[in-house]
C-alpha cells in the first residue's frame, strides 16, 4: 500500500485511505520515539532540504528533527541569509539546491500556491509546510491523530475551529481532513475573520458565538490570532477579541460537559486563549507538538521512495 | 506445489524448537523471546505457548518485533509497518530471534540492527522453522532450525497457517 501521491501539496488531493496510512504509520514512528534509540535508518540515502521561505519555529525544528530521526541527511535554508535577498527567483534558487543531488524539499512560502508552482517545474518530492493562506497539511495530520487519541476516532466527531478562519491555513487543511473523515466541523469566530460563503464551498457550520459552538462540539482547535494583521480594521481591540471570542476558564465551567481543546501554537496567552485554559487539563497542546514529529516522520517516509 | 511438511509434523517440530531452546536456556530467567513480524509470530506464538507449557507458573518475556523501518531497500519498496512490543529490558538478556523462513538472511540483518536500539544483549540467537540454507546472501545461520531445504531461487517455500491462511503446511511452489 502507498500513498495516491507522489508529493504533499495539500489534504486537498488526499484520499481517505492515503490519511489513515499516514496516521497509521505515524502511530509506529511515535513508537519509535518512545524507545532508548529513537532513531531508524529508513532514509539514510535521502537528503531533504528545509526550504522557508516564511518565519516559523516548531514546523521547522519538528521537520528538522524528524529528518534527523530518520537518518536522512538534512539542509536547512532560510531566505535572509541567502541569495534571495540578492534578487534570484525561488525557482533558480531550487533547482541550484537539486543540481546538488537533494531528494526531497519541505517548503513553506508566503504565497498561496508556491509548493503547487514548484511541483510543476522539479522532479523532487515536495511537502507543503504552509502556503500563504492556502494550506499546512501536516499540522491538519498531527491535529487529526490528536483528535483519534484524545477521543478514539474521528468519525461523528464534532470539531469547532475558533478564531481567524480567513488567514488561517490550519483551519482549511483541518476543514478539508476532517470533511473527508466524517466529522462535522463548525466554524466560530468575528464575522470580518470568517469568509463569507465558506458554509456554501466546504459545507461546514458557522457561528458567531463561541458559546454556541463549544456547547455543540467535541473538540474546540483555537487557531492564533495574527498579530501581524493588526493594523487591518477586522476587530476593534485584542482586549474586546479576548472578551468576546477568547475562551476563558469560566467559559468552559459554564459547559454540561468536557471537552478537549486544542491550538496549533504560537499561543497568544490572554487574547484568544486564557493561561490556565492553555495549561489546564482539557488541553492537548503539548501532545499536538508531540504527534507532529512523528506525523512528519510518516510523511517523509512514504513520499521518500519515489526514485525519480 | 509440494507439501514438505503437514500439520503433524509442524506441531511436533515446534515441540522440539521449543524443547531445544529450554535445553540452551533451562528455566528462561535471563532469557527473552522475540517473534519477527509479520509473519514470524504465527511460530513464536506457539513456541511461547509450548515454553510455557514446560514450566507452568513461570513468566516468559516475549516481545514482537517490526523491522520495516530497518530494512535495506526503502528505496525500492515502501512496506506498511507493523506493530513493535518490547516492554521490558534486553540489556544482558539472551535473545531468541524467532521467524518463520531464513532466506536471504536480510530480514535478520535488520532485525539484529532494530534490536540492538532497544540495548545491548548478552547474546542473539536464531530460530527458524525453515532454512533455506543456500540462498543465503549474508553470514547468518540459525541457532534452531525446523527443517532445512535446498530449494532453488526460482521455487518459493511458503509457510501457512490456519489462522490466516486455508491450511497449517508448509509448501514448495515453482
Amino acid at each position: 500500500m502507498t500513498l495516491s501521491t507522489s508529493n504533499l501539496l495539500g489534504i486537498k488531493d488526499l484520499q481517505p485511505d492515503d490519511i489513515r496510512l499516514i496516521l497509521d504509520t505515524a502511530l509506529q514512528f511515535k513508537d519509535v520515539l518512545q524507545r532508548p534509540v529513537k532513531k531508524v535508518p529508513s532514509l539514510r540515502d535521502v537528503t531533504i532540504v528545509n526550504l522557508f521561505f516564511e518565519n516559523s519555529t516548531r514546523t521547522r525544528i519538528s521537520f528538522e528533527l524528524a529528518e534527523k530521526r530518520l537518518s536522512a541527511d538534512v539542509l536547512n535554508f532560510t531566505t535572509s541569509a541567502s541569495s534571495v535577498s540578492k534578487g534570484e527567483t525561488m525557482l533558480d534558487t531550487v533547482n541550484n539546491i537539486l543540481s546538488m543531488k537533494v531528494d526531497m524539499v519541505v517548503l513553506r512560502h508566503s504565497a498561496s500556491g508556491a509548493p503547487h508552482f514548484l511541483a510543476k517545474h522539479i522532479p523532487a518530492a515536495i511537502v507543503n509546510a504552509g502556503d500563504g493562506i492556502n494550506e499546512h497539511p501536516t499540522q491538519a495530520l498531527l491535529d487529526a491523530l490528536s483528535i483519534t487519541e484524545a477521543t478514539g476516532g474521528l468519525e461523528g466527531k464534532k470539531i469547532a475551529i475558533i478564531g481567524d478562519i480567513m488567514h488561517s491555513r490550519v483551519a482549511l487543511s483541518n476543514i478539508y481532513l476532517l470533511n473527508k473523515m466524517g466529522a462535522e466541523v463548525t466554524v466560530a469566530g468575528p464575522p470580518t475573520l470568517i469568509p463569507k460563503y465558506i458554509k456554501e464551498a466546504l459545507g461546514v457550520n458557522v457561528t458567531y458565538n463561541v458559546k454556541e459552538a463549544l456547547d455543540w462540539c467535541d473538540v474546540a482547535n483555537v487557531l492564533r490570532i495574527q498579530l501581524e494583521r493588526q493594523n487591518q480594521p477586522l476587530f476593534s481591540s485584542l482586549r474586546e477579541y479576548n472578551l468576546v471570542y477568547g475562551i476563558s476558564r469560566k467559559l468552559l465551567d459554564s459547559l454540561k460537559k468536557q471537552i478537549v481543546i486544542m491550538h496549533p501554537g504560537p499561543i497568544n496567552r490572554g487574547v484568544e486563549i486564557d493561561s490556565d485554559v492553555a495549561n489546564g487539563n482539557e488541553s492537548i497542546i503539548l501532545q499536538q507538538v508531540e504527534n507532529g514529529v512523528a506525523v512528519r516522520m510518516a510523511v517523509l517516509y512514504l513520499l521518500a521512495n519515489r526514485e525519480g | 506445489m509440494k507439501t514438505i511438511l503437514n500439520e503433524t509434523q509442524i506441531s511436533l517440530t515446534i515441540k522440539r524448537l521449543a524443547h531445544q531452546i529450554l535445553e540452551n536456556h533451562l528455566d528462561l530467567t535471563n532469557t527473552v523471546i522475540i517473534g519477527l513480524q509479520p509473519r514470524g509470530l504465527y511460530l513464536s506464538d506457539k513456541i511461547v505457548e509450548e515454553l510455557k507449557r514446560s514450566l507452568p507458573g513461570k513468566i516468559v518475556n516475549y516481545g514482537i518485533l517490526d523491522i520495516t523501518f530497518y530494512r535495506d531497500d526503502v528505496r525500492r519498496e515502501i512496506k506498511v509497518p507493523n506493530k513493535t512490543d518490547i516492554n521490558f529490558s534486553i540489556e544482558n538478556k539472551k535473545v531468541v530471534l524467532i521467524d518463520d523462513v531464513l532466506y536471504t538472511g536480510r530480514t535478520i540483518r535488520a532485525a539484529l540492527d532494530a534490536l540492538l536500539d532497544f540495548g545491548r544483549p548478552a547474546k542473539v540467537e536464531l530460530c527458524v522453522l525453515i532454512d533455506r540454507r543456500f540462498s543465503r546472501q549474508l553470514p547468518i545461520q540459525p541457532d534452531y532450525t525446523g527443517k532445512v531445504i535446498d530449494a532453488l531461487i526460482s521455487q518459493k517455500v511458503k509457510v501457512l497457517w490456519k489462522e490466516k491462511d486455508a491450511a497449517t503446511e508448509v509448501i514448495i511452489t515453482e
